[in-house]
């Protein structure tokens, strides 16, 4: 048998270690990547010329970072890596993809999608305002470029990486004015059996929350949003939440860091119409897969946060076994002793992701509440209330119909950041289960082209 | 129109890097080499651009390539996405689309 076309989309932890695992069984993957450099959004590394340590720029995980990007390194010579290349479309055992306005295809036996996940995010009023970032957004300022978002932050949202991302901050000399997590501390204390599934990663997390409170920054647990407040022109000025007490509390800042975990990049396997399934915990749809990272289509197979977020770590174990049921569905014998122990850890991973979903939980109940003059598309300016009266006068039951009768979902980001509260906005004033609501369908180009590209396709 | 504004990110180090000159919007900025298109503009000014929907100003929103809330053009109507396109010297660049609507330029 000829030599199996085995493709990999992205070059995070989980696509590096999926490399790895192909290449040592004597295949030669192809790497296709979006980002300048390997490493994914974790592992970013920063520019050429800048000078900050591997302990300055990922803390703890410092020793993952070196060994994914060395690992990389030895790698490259054997992989047919392709950076600064968009996956943008998968059709009929091909990825097409785009690198710097040259279109370009891949045909595939195996393809393996690790395509990382971005912010979850849920509108809070003036989230419109300039100097509103994502949280992930925030850390890439400070790790790919050494800045802070602004001069006076404040972080709002739940989620571990909302912690990391202020005390990140706060070490590197920026003022973080306050923290600001909607999820109750007693969430925590519950999720704590499932959170130690992992100990190391538990202290971890414990060191970060103890680093926050001996800083000094104002941390307030189970506040709820009410406002952004911002100029048109000079941006945000600062944030107003509800305290658990009651208070309503005003933060002056410049800039805010607003997140609320991570959602999977799911569009690739979506167009690759892989089957899809609600998950009640997270209370979003994402891909089916099995224990090895197998999709409902024979030939893909998805792994790291871009189908469960597990962190890094599960990520890289992920990829690994995503390569072995590639080899092993293509016929290549896979050694049982090395899967048997990914496949514990893995399990290990699952258990810790569900532990922090419980100890994090999304405010679903913000989104059905937001005042209907919130904008909820930040791309195109659309507001609560008009996906409201859609789904209520318009009979716009379904996210999809939802979002032909009001664009809510359409604009520049696609529906990444506005898609979740959309469904709950759906699910709350048509008073069905957000299940039954539906999910906004991944869409070929999963980012926007330029127009010239398009005239150079077959 | 009204004044782009200060500076709305803050270096924190990473200082000692080249400096290089930059145009935006007729206006000459100094950046960073190694700079994001993003990071070199917002370290000069207040917003990338104004909303095409809205009264406000922008300035990106997730900085890895997936809102898209940060395209700027070449002179010559090339769209850039300003988080992941590095700062080069002598770039010119306008935060204004040059023609219409969002789709339709390159």
């Amino acid at each position: 048998m000829a030599e199996p076309r085995i493709i990999i989309v992205g070059a995070g932890p989980a696509g590096v270690r999926a490399a790895e695992a192909l290449v040592a069984a004597g295949v030669r993957p192809v790497l296709l990547d979006e980002g300048q450099r390997d490493g994914g959004q974790i592992y970013r590394r920063q520019p050429e010329g800048f000078s900050r340590t591997p302990e300055q720029l990922y803390g703890t995980e410092a020793g993952r970072a070196i060994a994914l990007h060395r690992s990389f390194e030895r790698l490259k010579p054997q992989i047919d890596y392709r950076p600064r290349h968009l996956a943008w479309n998968v059709a009929d055992g091909v990825v097409h993809t785009i690198s710097e306005g040259k279109p370009g295809q891949f045909a595939y036996d195996a393809l393996i999608i690790a395509a990382g996940a971005t912010d979850r995010l849920l509108p809070v009023k003036g989230w419109q305002h300039a100097g509103v970032y994502s949280l992930g957004g925030a850390q890439i300022a400070l790790k790919a470029q050494a800045c802070a978002i602004g001069r006076k932050v404040v972080f709002l949202g739940t989620g571990p990486l909302l912690q990391l991302v202020a005390l990140q901050y706060h070490k590197a000399g920026a003022e973080v004015v306050a923290l600001l997590d909607t999820s109750p501390f007693p969430r925590q204390v519950m999720a704590l059996p499932k959170l130690a599934a992992r100990p190391g990663m538990l202290l971890k997390g414990l060191r970060i929350v103890g680093g926050l409170m001996a800083s000094g920054m104002a941390i307030h647990r189970g506040v709820t949003p009410v406002e952004i407040h911002g100029e048109a022109e000079a941006g945000v000025t600062g944030v107003s939440v509800r305290l658990a007490s009651g208070e309503i509390r005003r933060f002056d800042c410049d800039a805010v860091g607003l997140g609320y975990h991570l959602r999977p990049e799911a569009q690739l396997a979506d167009l690759a119409r892989c089957a899809f399934t609600f998950d009640a915990r997270t209370r979003q749809f994402w891909p089916e897969i099995d224990a090895d990272g197998r999709s409902s289509v024979p030939g893909i197979y998805l792994a790291g946060d871009g189908v469960r977020t597990q962190g890094a770590d599960g990520a890289e174990i992920s990829g690994a076994l995503a390569a072995c049921a590639a080899l092993e569905d293509l016929g290549r014998s896979v050694p049982d002793a090395p899967r048997a122990a990914l496949r514990a850890k893995a399990r290990v991973m699952e258990r810790f992701r569900e532990g922090i979903a419980e100890a994090y939980p999304w405010p679903a109940g913000l989104a059905a509440d937001l005042p209907d003059e919130a904008i909820l598309c930040r791309c195109e300016g659309i507001t609560v209330g008009e996906l409201r009266e859609a789904a209520k006068e318009k009979g716009a039951d379904e996210v999809n119909r939802a979002k032909a009768l009001t664009r809510v979902g359409m604009g520049r980001c696609q529906g990444r950041y506005c898609g979740h509260a959309g469904a709950e906005i759906v699910a709350a004033a048509t008073g069905m289960p957000l299940e039954a609501v539906g999910r906004l369908r991944g869409q070929a180009p999963v980012k926007p082209l330029a127009i010239a590209a398009g005239e150079v396709q077959p | 129109m009204g004044s782009p504004g200060q500076a709305r990110f803050l270096r924190l180090g990473e200082t000692g890097r080249a400096r290089i000159a930059l145009v935006v919007d007729g206006e000459t900025i100094e950046a960073l080499e190694g700079d994001s298109l993003l990071v070199a503009i917002l370290t000069a000014r207040g917003r990338l651009r104004r909303s095409e929907f809205g009264p406000e100003a922008r300035s990106g929103f997730c900085l890895m390539a997936a809102c898209q809330d940060c395209w700027v053009w070449t002179a010559d109507g090339h769209r850039l996405r300003a988080c992941d396109t590095p700062a080069r010297a002598g770039l010119s660049l306008v935060t204004e689309q040059p023609e219409l609507s969002w789709p339709n330029r390159a």
